[in-house]
């Protein structure tokens, strides 16, 4: 069922790329000729949450099949081929088999979020995504009462991927989430970004966005995505669990053991930007909260 | 070809470097501040700095092999190498510092996180060395104890290695490779002669 969450961002932020990009340069047109105070008031709100730029979304990247710079997958990533692309959907459900991407998306109704994007490395974005609930696409093939977790896996292309030469990671790369989270409202399949496919680099043509989490878990170019009983792997944890948990969840008072996860920097700030304090569950913590109570944080991390 | 090199480095005053040295900080804060440095500046220059630290380290260790093997003499620069890699270790920190952690927790980081505390381990047994790149005090200190005191840059090559390879996330080359660089630069220092075994075998 779609549309189950709505932004708490008002109407105006659904922005078409072109609008957005004149507002941006209208704003700072604005600011720059010192009557930033004359705006009014919804459009400082939404100053408060604005998206990142599509240049930014683009060409700042973790993808580590195609490297592990951060400007690697926008360099590198435009050797994928994404048409056809098919997704095998198996394990405990009603109708398993091999799904084309436009299959998929027949059945989909597509829809905008503007959702808050925390990597585990402390830096965050706000990433206006088009795309459908998880839940959707895993009732229409018809989820088991015995699955207990939803299993993911990214497309292993070495002739496309100069990445996965190096053993960065053990490729496949994979993932996995407990039932309940994936078929949480929140939890979605992008396919686009500002409207537009959502390209390469960021996961094409479909991609795992769950936004209390770190982006890690957001698996990106999915072919295969599995009903299972028994916790899945994920690349992460099998690299080194005492890092990276199954869960993964954004919170501020669980460090990374390397770094401090209290503050991230956003993205696009600037070369003096400031450290911004990191929200519990991201910002989402009244919509998830609940899935993980009686659970300690800091034991499933 | 040695000989030729080594008459045209005699020409070179050391002072160059010293003059050369500032452009890559300032460039990089110069592209950083026009958005040329890509999405994400602060961490760039920071990343950016950090290499340069090592690099500077490589070639300082560099000097010694270069001298015994092919014979290129560079030991007239060895200080400026040294007072400028100790320069951009600290715009390295400061960075670090200022741009990127923003003075937050900087203690709790500096006690907690491994690759910190060895990175902040290096730069303060580079202090010493910094504070002693002058004539004056290799007279103060007397020549034999400032030869000791400055092999010091070993163990902080060893610290700026491990710091790179403590930082980076799942398995990575490119630390390893600066490890076994330094490592190597390292070994090649080991006087075989000096080795029992073999250096029976050499005085027979």
């Amino acid at each position: 069922m779609a549309y189950r969450w709505k932004n708490t961002l008002s109407a105006e932020d659904v922005t078409p790329y072109s609008a957005f990009l004149n507002r941006r340069q209208l704003m700072a047109g604005l600011a720059a000729g010192g009557i930033a105070g004359a705006l009014p008031i919804g459009a400082k709100a939404q100053e408060a949450l604005e998206p990142n730029a599509w240049e930014e979304i683009t060409n700042y990247c973790n993808y580590y099949e195609f490297g592990t710079g951060k400007e690697d997958p926008a360099r590198y990533a435009q050797a994928l081929t994404i048409d056809p692309w098919t997704v095998r959907i198996d394990g405990l459900v009603d109708k398993p088999g091999d799904y084309s991407f436009a299959d998929i998306l027949s059945q989909m109704t597509i829809e905008e979020r503007i959702y808050r994007f925390r990597c585990v490395e402390a830096w965050s974005m706000v990433i206006p995504w088009n795309g459908f609930e998880l839940a959707d696409l895993l009732n229409w093939v018809g989820v088991q009462s015995s699955a207990k977790y939803v299993a993911f896996e990214t497309a292993l292309r070495p002739e496309e991927m100069p990445g996965v030469s190096s053993r960065v990671l053990d490729w496949p790369y994979v993932e996995g989430l407990r039932l309940d989270e994936a078929m949480h409202p929140l939890t979605m399949m992008a396919t686009g970004i500002y409207g537009r496919d959502i390209p390469k680099q960021n996961g094409a043509p479909m991609r795992l966005v769950v936004p209390w989490k770190y982006g890690f878990k957001s698996i990106k170019s999915v072919v295969r995505i599995s009903l299972v009983e028994d916790e899945p792997p994920a690349s992460w944890n099998v690299a080194n669990s005492r890092e990276y948990g199954f869960y993964s969840n954004v919170n501020p008072e669980v460090d990374h053991p390397r770094w401090s996860q209290a503050t991230e920097r956003r993205i696009g700030s600037g070369l003096f930007a400031k450290r911004e304090p990191t929200l519990m569950f991201n910002g989402y913590a009244d919509d998830v909260a609940s899935l993980y109570d009686g659970m300690n944080l800091r034991e499933f991390f | 070809m040695v000989d030729k090199i080594n008459t045209t480095l005699r020409r070179v005053p050391a002072w160059v470097l010293y003059a050369l040295a500032p452009i890559p900080v300032i460039a990089l804060f110069y592209l950083g501040l026009t958005g040329e440095l890509g999405i994400d500046p602060a961490k760039r220059i920071e990343h950016e700095l950090g290499l340069w630290s090592l690099w500077l380290l490589i070639a300082g260790l560099a000097v010694t092999p270069l001298r015994r093997w092919p014979g290129v003499n560079l030991l007239k620069f060895r200080r400026a190498i040294g007072v400028i890699t100790f320069f951009y270790l600290l715009a390295h920190l400061l960075t670090w510092l200022v741009l990127d952690v923003q003075f937050q927790n900087v203690w709790a980081d500096i006690v907690k996180r491994w690759y910190i505390t060895v990175g902040m381990a290096a730069f303060v047994l580079m202090l010493p060395l910094a504070l002693t790149s002058n004539n004056w005090s290799v007279k103060r200190l007397g020549a034999l104890t400032w030869r000791k005191l400055h092999k010091l840059v070993y163990p902080i090559a060893v610290l700026g290695a491990l710091h790179f390879l403590l930082l980076v996330k799942g398995f990575q080359w490119e630390p390893i490779l600066y490890a076994a660089v330094i490592a190597g630069l390292l070994l090649s220092r080991i006087r075989t002669d000096r080795i029992p075994g073999i250096g029976q075998f050499r005085q027979a």
